[in-house]
């Protein structure tokens, strides 16, 4: 599992790593420039943390990348501030807090930091933030109803008891939403391919596939 | 991982003038392989130049006898497309045996095969199939592409844009994978073409190879009893924690074997 980052790294970097000073302080000039030169991320109080006194006239460094960009995430627009090397399951989890998405392998096997893009299932934890500019991105907080009625794998998930401990509970449900989308009655052999990428170490699968078959069912 | 700054190309001149540009620059395709790469340390480069903005690199076109596939094709593409499902199915259901769905979704053909990790399935694909790998500057054949462990014939900064596909007239693949990745712990992929039959072993040595000797035995009698008896030396072969060189060297039988028999 990857450490809770430090005020200090969710600032600067994932991780604060780089061998030259000088470049550091270069970009702690440029993110201050970038803050500073007007739309702030809402949820940005921890990470503006020692930014006061940004100034104004620092340009960008050539060829980087702009790093306040505004994305699209559960249907709102999010401005946030974004490190090139920032992986989208970083930006979700501790800029935006939305920690429903959960990191363990962080390399792409384990399918814990399962999100849709545009619909479609895709590891978080492997994914550039930057290169999904422009795209829709749905976690888990984002498939309840703005009334509270959850989605109905959601409420699948429930009714049949599907988690254990409950940790690679969000992967599941946005892989099995995922599938859903595409192949609204899937048989249960179709289901279990489409959760494949979403490994369990309770072991509860039979009970996610109960789940996915009820929401299946209920839709 | 380190610090790199993130370009995302228009084109591939963008992309190459990028590559250029910068100290030392890589590729980013669906990032399965080069991110986990980079957040362990085991590289460093400067830059990260995204092609996934450039259209021409994706997509699939069916004419004249070939397969297209664009280097930045994810693998769920290709294993859905009805036009690799009808022209070369073994090709489509190479590419639906590649790990899950989600790494199906963001990995591509030309970050697998730059990338020529020993246990890929395209390269089986590629080899078996003739197939040539087009980049900026030139056209590969696939038994000059790859070249050994993690090792091709591209040169530095070098952009694959396609990878072109003979359509055969019957093809197959089969893989013994690990069960817990999917990569192949050994894949064979027996294709009858027009210039012959071709043996492609993926997954049992540092990079893909032919057994030239079982492809002889096929074009003489095109079934599994032809190539029972060939024994595959095990010197070349890898052994580690998921099988032996010994092992391996019989599944390349067995599953050469098995090919030959949902091709016939
Ligand atoms: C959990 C897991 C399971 C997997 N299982 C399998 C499996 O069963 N079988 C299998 O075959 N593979 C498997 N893979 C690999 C995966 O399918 C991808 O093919 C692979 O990770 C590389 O593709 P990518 O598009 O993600 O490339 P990236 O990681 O983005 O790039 C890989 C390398 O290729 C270079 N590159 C990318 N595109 C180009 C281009 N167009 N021209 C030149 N260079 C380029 C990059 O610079 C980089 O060096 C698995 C991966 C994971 C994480
Ligand atoms: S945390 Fe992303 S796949 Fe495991
Ligand atoms: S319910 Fe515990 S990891 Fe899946």
């Amino acid at each position: 599992m990857a450490p809770e980052p430090t005020i200090e790294q969710t600032t600067e970097g994932i991780p604060l790593d780089s061998p030259d000073s000088n470049d550091r302080v270069a970009r702690r000039t440029f993110i201050k420039s970038v803050i500073a030169s007007g739309a702030v991320a809402s949820s940005g109080g921890l990470m503006l943390v020692g930014l006061s006194g940004c100034s104004e006239d620092a340009a960008p460094a050539a060829g980087s990348v702009e790093r306040l960009v505004t994305l699209r995430v559960n249907g709102r627009d999010r401005p946030v501030d974004v490190l090139p090397n920032e992986t989208l399951a970083m930006t979700l989890r501790y800029k935006l807090g939305l920690t429903g998405t959960k990191l363990s392998c962080d390399r792409g096997e384990c399918g814990a930091c399962t999100v849709t893009i545009d619909d479609v299932a895709h590891n978080s934890c492997s994914t550039l933030t930057h290169s999904v500019r422009g795209r829709a991105v749905t976690t888990i907080e984002g498939l309840e109803q703005p009334d509270g009625t959850l989605h109905p794998v959601q409420q699948a998930m429930i009714d049949e008891l599907g988690p254990q401990c409950g940790f690679c509970t969000p992967g599941q449900i946005m892989s099995g939403v995922a599938l859903l989308k595409t192949n609204p009655s899937p048989t249960r052999e179709e289901a279990r391919q489409a959760m494949a990428g979403n490994l369990c170490r309770c072991g509860a699968y039979d009970h996610y596939l109960n789940s996915i078959m009820r929401a299946a069912r209920t839709t | 991982m380190y610090a790199f700054e993130y370009r995302k190309a228009a084109s591939t001149e963008d992309a190459e003038s990028g590559f250029t540009a910068a100290d030392d620059a890589s590729f980013l395709a669906g990032g399965m392989t080069i991110l986990p790469t980079l957040k362990q340390r085991l590289a460093q480069p400067s830059d990260l130049i995204d092609l996934s903005g450039i259209e021409s690199l994706s997509g699939i076109s069916v004419e004249g006898g070939t397969v297209t596939i664009g280097a930045m094709t994810c693998h769920a593409d290709v294993a859905a497309s009805a036009d690799v499902q009808s022209a070369i199915p073994a090709l489509a259901a190479l590419a639906n045996l590649i790990g899950d769905p989600q790494v199906r979704n963001r990995g591509t053909i030309g970050g697998s095969i730059a990338n020529n990790d020993p246990a890929a399935d395209y390269p089986g694909a590629v080899v078996g199939l003739n197939a040539t790998v087009h980049t900026t500057k030139r056209e590969i054949a696939a038994d000059d592409f790859f070249i050994g462990l993690f090792e091709t014939a591209l040169d530095e900064g070098e952009l694959i844009t396609k990878v072109v596909f003979p359509v055969p007239e019957k093809a197959a693949y089969r893989k013994f994978p690990n069960p817990a990745s999917r990569y192949a712990i050994v894949g064979a992929f027996v294709a009858k073409t027009s210039d012959g039959i071709r043996v492609a072993i993926t997954g049992a040595g540092p990079t893909v190879f032919r057994v030239t000797e079982m492809e002889a035995d096929l074009s003489e009698s095109f079934s599994a009893d032809a190539i029972k008896d060939i024994a595959i030396p095990q010197d070349d072969l890898n052994s580690d924690l998921h099988a032996s060189a010994e092992y391996r060297a019989h599944l390349i039988g067995v599953m050469a074997s098995r090919a030959v028999g949902d091709c016939s």
